[in-house]
């Protein structure tokens, strides 16, 4: 023990202070090398792109009734996920609406509210979102203003080709937000 | 920003907290003996930040382990650094344990009444390998996949609970998902959280008792900030420097390797690995359990290293005698002077061993295909990567040659795998099979009674070779041209890859040499050529030596198609389920060079 009892004197002047400054230097390099390392692994997915890639096919006009009603399919397509590569599985599913002149329409059956995915509703002859209770037309459009969804079901391109296959160029949108962002 | 901070202190008075932390006052000042200690908080302070860095990253289970850890090495951004510190701070961590037990031992800081803190140090000892052997099997390579295998089949050694506690470790009587489980929880959940309690308690026993101060001192005291503070990390900074010196030693130093640690080929449980080695902290037990024959195994593996870690844990009793402090200090040099000569007659025994060197290269070269595979646009399938390997004709081929076809084959005078087998070659060499230049040789006079073609075989005297002999020979200058347009046009049957540009080249030669086969060269006079012949009795050419072709001999060559009744010894391997359809398609992929290759 120090022999005056009290605390010892505190190394002080410019000796004291360089020590200080490089402790407190050394300490801080070397805290932000492993951090650095992790951070850069955990900002890794802000440099990868989704893998949705151009349209698919999804039925044939065979299998889609000229009803001008909503009836879903699913979309299989090529996923990368992380290590893994999957082809020809589900990434999501469309509501597809035949009109009697012939007209197409495609919609993603996913809430732009929150994500869930929406229910038609053939009693209202609407859709329903069972998570928060938005609703849109048969046409897609927000269907009271009370509804949650910031804004109407999103529409996706869809064209036929070789006079039968149905495709779809399916995309996932921003949630949330009133205008139509897809994600990247 | 003072109120803020006043307001603060107030209720969580941290002032007197790092009043507490910093100025403690060290007996004679600061000395780069004491570093140790702090070093090692340092260390286990950037494993948890890599740690838990990679845990976000890392998913456990034997379809998905490897592929994970082959995804941060490989494709994360900076991965390869994160697993780098992560991996090489273990084993910093390793020396500067012994550096730490050694510095407590001279200075004499684990006697009376540190007693309770020394057995708190060998536990966090214990706890820190316990954490390198946990994380050494994560990556579920075969190194580690193999090594830990012995590590576990270890416990099932010990008296009554053995094989009941080896089956709680791994998770089941085999290795599985749930091994990978446990290992990952025990490595990232309970091992740290034990330790973090543990270092607490150790730090404050420490701070409790003060510092065994080194007599005689040399200097006033002082307190630890900042002098002893500065001293320690400089330290930290030689061991990150350390750390960072080998996650580079490969670019710094210009050897072969990756940045990083490497990862060796996934763990494939029928997959024999010759050169699974524990980590070089733990070579000494490895080594040591060869000099126990038979049933004595328990003693080198458990009876003899719980008797000396007893004797460690009793040293601050014994250190009361007149001279146990020299004997403890005697004990600990015996036992570093023991683990250093194993290691290095283990290090020594492997570099002098044929089979430990050809395994590891082997294992590089796996390593290293698997990867290559992995970045095919195909990707990993669902299944894991080790499914990349058992489908590979260039991983598989060889090793279904050598084990199949080289009891009379060759390939190159070889086995396929490189080596050149001791029984004698009875059949035909199957290295460039239907190319021009191995057609060429077998319709060569000179060439034909080889080993290499029908030397070795009852062909040797039959129909092709008399043929050979007396037509071939005799062909007058204008007739060995359009001898090699028949080459061209039989060859170009096999549709090899290595022969595509030169197919498309020659197309009219081909075209021509198909009429020569026909007509002029009466091929068709016993082989059957792109139209029925039920007289046919000679091996099939239409699309000889094809994918299909291949396929079809190899399952069956006695088939009337092939050789019928005349086939000699070529056993029926697909035709009486020697090989299967998919092991038949991968060496005959193989034979043809048909494999995935990146683009250059």
């Amino acid at each position: 023990m120090n022999k005056s009892g009290g605390q010892p004197p505190v190394a002080e002047g410019r000796r004291g202070f360089i020590r200080k400054f490089l402790a407190g230097l050394i300490g801080a390099v070397l805290a932000l090398i492993p951090a650095g390392a992790g951070l850069t692994v955990l900002l890794d997915p802000l440099r990868r792109k989704t893998s949705a890639s151009g349209a698919v096919p999804v039925t044939t006009l065979d299998g889609l009734p000229a009803d001008g009603l909503p009836h879903k399919f699913a979309v299989l397509a090529t996923r990368t996920d992380a290590w893994n590569k999957f082809t020809q599985v589900p990434i999501g599913a469309v509501y597809l609406r035949r009109l009697a002149d012939g007209k197409l329409q495609a919609f993603n059956v996913v809430c732009p509210h929150a994500g869930c995915f929406v229910d038609f509703v053939a009693e209202t002859g609407s859709f329903l979102c069972p998570c928060h209770n938005s609703t849109f037309t048969v046409e897609g459009k927000i269907a009271d203003r009370s509804s949650p969804s910031p804004r109407a079901l999103d529409s996706l391109e869809v064209e036929v080709r070789n006079d039968n296959e149905v495709w779809v160029k399916f995309r996932n949108f921003q949630a949330g937000s009133a205008a139509k962002i897809p994600v990247a | 920003m003072k109120g803020l901070l006043d307001w603060l202190d107030h209720r969580v008075g941290f002032r007197d907290l790092a009043k507490e932390a910093l100025y403690e006052n060290i007996p004679g000042g600061a000395r780069w003996r004491y570093v140790w200690g702090s070093t090692l908080t340092f260390c286990l302070a950037a494993q948890f930040i890599t740690g838990i860095s990679l845990w976000m990253a890392y998913s456990p289970s034997s379809q998905t382990a490897w592929e994970s850890v082959y995804f941060i090495q490989d494709e994360m951004t900076g991965g390869w650094l994160l697993r780098g510190l992560h991996h090489y701070t273990a084993h910093v961590m390793t020396v500067l344990l012994v550096l730490h037990l050694m510095q407590v031992m001279i200075d004499g800081a684990y006697k009376a009444p540190r007693e309770v803190n020394f057995w708190f140090g060998l536990a966090l000892l214990g706890l820190v390998l316990g954490m390198s052997l946990t994380g050494y099997l994560l990556p579920w390579d075969q190194k580690g996949y193999w090594a830990t295998k012995v590590a576990t089949n270890i416990t099932a050694i010990v008296p009554l609970i053995g094989p009941a506690l080896q089956k709680i470790i791994i998770g089941g009587s085999e290795y599985g998902h749930h091994t990978l489980t446990r290992f990952f929880a025990l490595h990232a959940g309970v091992l740290p959280a034990v330790t973090t309690g543990l270092v607490v308690a150790h730090v404050a026993l420490f701070r409790r008792h003060g510092i065994t101060a080194k007599e005689p001192k040399r200097k006033r005291d002082a307190p630890f900030w900042p002098d002893q503070v500065f001293q320690d990390a400089v330290a930290c900074l030689a061991v990150m420097a350390t750390v960072l010196f080998f996650v580079l030693h490969h670019s710094l130093l210009g050897t072969p390797g990756p940045l990083g640690v490497e990862l060796g080929a996934p763990a494939d449980p029928s997959e024999q690995f010759s050169a699974a080695r524990p980590d070089w902290y733990f070579l000494f037990l490895f080594q040591l359990l060869k000099y126990f024959p038979g049933e004595t195994e328990i003693w080198g593996a458990i009876v003899i290293p719980s008797l000396v870690f007893g004797v460690i844990a009793l040293m601050p009793f014994l250190g009361k005698w007149k001279l146990g402090h020299r004997f403890n200090l005697g004990f600990l040099g015996c036992l570093l002077a023991g683990a250093g000569l194993l290691t290095f007659a283990a290090l020594r025994e492997d570099q002098h061993n044929p089979t430990y060197l050809t395994a590891v290269k082997r294992a590089e070269v796996v390593a290293a295909r698997v990867r290559e595979l992995a970045k095919a646009p195909a990707g990993i399938p669902a299944e894991g990567a080790v499914a990349l390997l058992r489908n590979d004709p260039l991983t598989q081929g060889p090793k279904i040659f050598s084990a199949q076809c080289a009891g009379c084959h060759r390939f190159g005078g070889e086995d396929g795998t490189g080596k050149v087998p001791n029984n004698v070659q009875s059949a035909s060499d199957l290295k460039g099979f239907a190319s021009r230049e191995w057609l060429a040789g077998l319709l060569d006079p000179a060439r034909i009674d080889s080993t290499n073609y029908f030397g070795a075989t009852k062909f040797k005297t039959g129909k092709m070779a008399r043929f050979v002999h007396e037509k071939v020979a005799a062909y007058p200058p204008e007739k060995q041209a359009k001898l090699q347009q028949v080459i061209a046009a039989l060859s170009a049957e096999a549709q090899l890859t290595s022969q595509l540009a030169a197919d498309q080249r020659d197309a009219t030669d081909i075209t021509a040499g198909r009429g020569w086969l026909r007509d002029e060269f009466a091929c068709t006079d016993c082989h059957q050529f792109r139209a029925k012949d039920e007289d046919a009795t000679a091996p099939e050419l239409t699309g000889y030596g094809s994918r299909k072709w291949l396929i079809n001999f190899i399952t069956n060559p006695a088939h009337a198609d092939f050789y019928g009744e005349r086939n000699e010894r070529m056993p029926q391997y697909g035709e009486k389920q020697i090989l299967t359809g998919q092991q038949i398609n991968l060496v005959a992929d193989w034979l043809r060079g048909v494999w995935y290759e990146p683009a250059k």
